[in-house]
C-alpha cells in the first residue's frame, strides 16, 4: 500500500495533502516530503497545513512523523495545523492522547484562517 | 476456542497491509464494532512493526505468523517470530506526556487488548498472545 502526497504553496506557507496508508513502510516518504517543504519554505514559512481526510490508515510511525514535523515547526517559528482527520487518524490520535498537542481543525478553511 | 485463520507474511513492512486487510474483516465478523475493529487492527499492526524492528532488527527475509482464534467470550491472536527474544525490561510503554517521536506502539497494544503476553520460553523467537474480550 502506498501513500500519495501533493504539496501546494499557499499564502505564507504550504499545504500537504496525504492519501492512503501512512505506516512503517511509507512514513519515511512522508518525512521526506515534509523535509522538502521545510527546505523550500525556510526561512519565512508561517504555517504548514496537512490534510488528513484521505488517510485510510495511520500507525505510530505516522504519528512520530507528525510529532517531528511539529517540533521542526516550533524551531522555525511556523505553525503546524492538521485538518479533516479521517476516522483512522482520529483513532490513533485518541490512543496516543495527542489531540491536545496539535492544532486540529475540522475544515481546510478553519485551518487556513488566522496565522 | 476455534481457530479461524493462520497467516504467514514476510517480515517486510510492505506486507503489513496484508495482516491489516485480513484482520479487519475477521474482527468485524467476530462481532466487534467498526471503531473497535480499527483499533484492534492498529494494535496488531504495531505488534508486527515491533517484531520487524526489534526481533528481526530490520531483516526483511524472515517471517511473521499470525493465528486468530475466537470463542463466545474473546478474540485471541498469536504472533510468532523466530527473531531475537524480547527483553521484557525494555517493553514498558513510555509516558504519554513525554511528547516525542517513537515509543507509542507498546502503549497502543496495551491500551487496545485486555491481555498481552510475551512467551520467550522457546529456543528461538517469541510468541505474543493478544486477547480481546467481547463486551456483554
Amino acid at each position: 500500500m502506498n501513500v500519495e502526497m501533493v504539496t501546494e504553496k499557499i499564502n505564507g506557507g504550504f499545504l500537504l495533502k496525504l492519501k492512503g496508508d501512512v505506516d512503517m513502510n511509507t512514513s519515511s516518504d512522508v518525512r521526506n516530503a515534509i523535509a522538502a517543504i521545510f527546505k523550500q519554505g525556510s526561512p519565512g514559512m508561517k504555517a504548514m497545513l496537512i490534510d488528513l481526510s484521505h488517510v485510510r490508515y495511520m500507525d505510530s510511525s505516522g504519528i512520530a512523523t507528525l510529532v517531528e514535523c511539529m517540533q521542526n515547526c516550533m524551531k522555525t517559528g511556523a505553525r503546524l495545523r492538521l485538518y479533516e482527520l479521517s476516522p483512522a487518524v482520529r483513532d490513533v490520535f485518541e490512543l496516543a492522547r495527542l489531540a491536545s498537542v496539535f492544532e486540529i481543525f475540522k475544515t481546510c478553511g478553519g485551518a487556513s484562517a488566522g496565522w | 476456542m476455534t481457530e479461524i485463520v493462520t497467516i504467514t507474511v514476510p517480515s517486510h513492512p510492505k506486507f503489513l497491509y496484508v495482516i491489516r486487510s485480513a484482520v479487519y474483516p475477521l474482527v468485524i465478523e467476530a462481532g466487534f464494532p467498526k471503531r473497535e475493529a480499527r483499533k484492534i487492527v492498529l494494535a496488531v499492526d504495531e505488534a508486527c512493526s515491533n517484531i520487524i524492528k526489534y526481533a528481526y532488527e530490520g531483516d526483511v527475509t524472515k517471517h511473521i505468523q499470525l493465528r486468530v482464534s475466537l470463542d463466545q467470550q474473546r478474540l485471541l491472536m498469536e504472533l510468532t517470530d523466530t527473531g531475537k527474544q524480547t527483553d521484557m525490561s525494555k517493553m514498558a510503554p513510555r509516558k504519554l506526556d513525554d511528547v516525542r517521536p517513537g515509543g507509542l506502539g507498546t502503549h497502543i497494544i496495551g491500551a487496545v487488548f485486555d491481555s498481552v503476553t510475551y512467551d520467550t520460553h522457546r529456543e528461538t523467537g517469541t510468541v505474543l498472545t493478544l486477547i480481546k474480550n467481547k463486551a456483554g
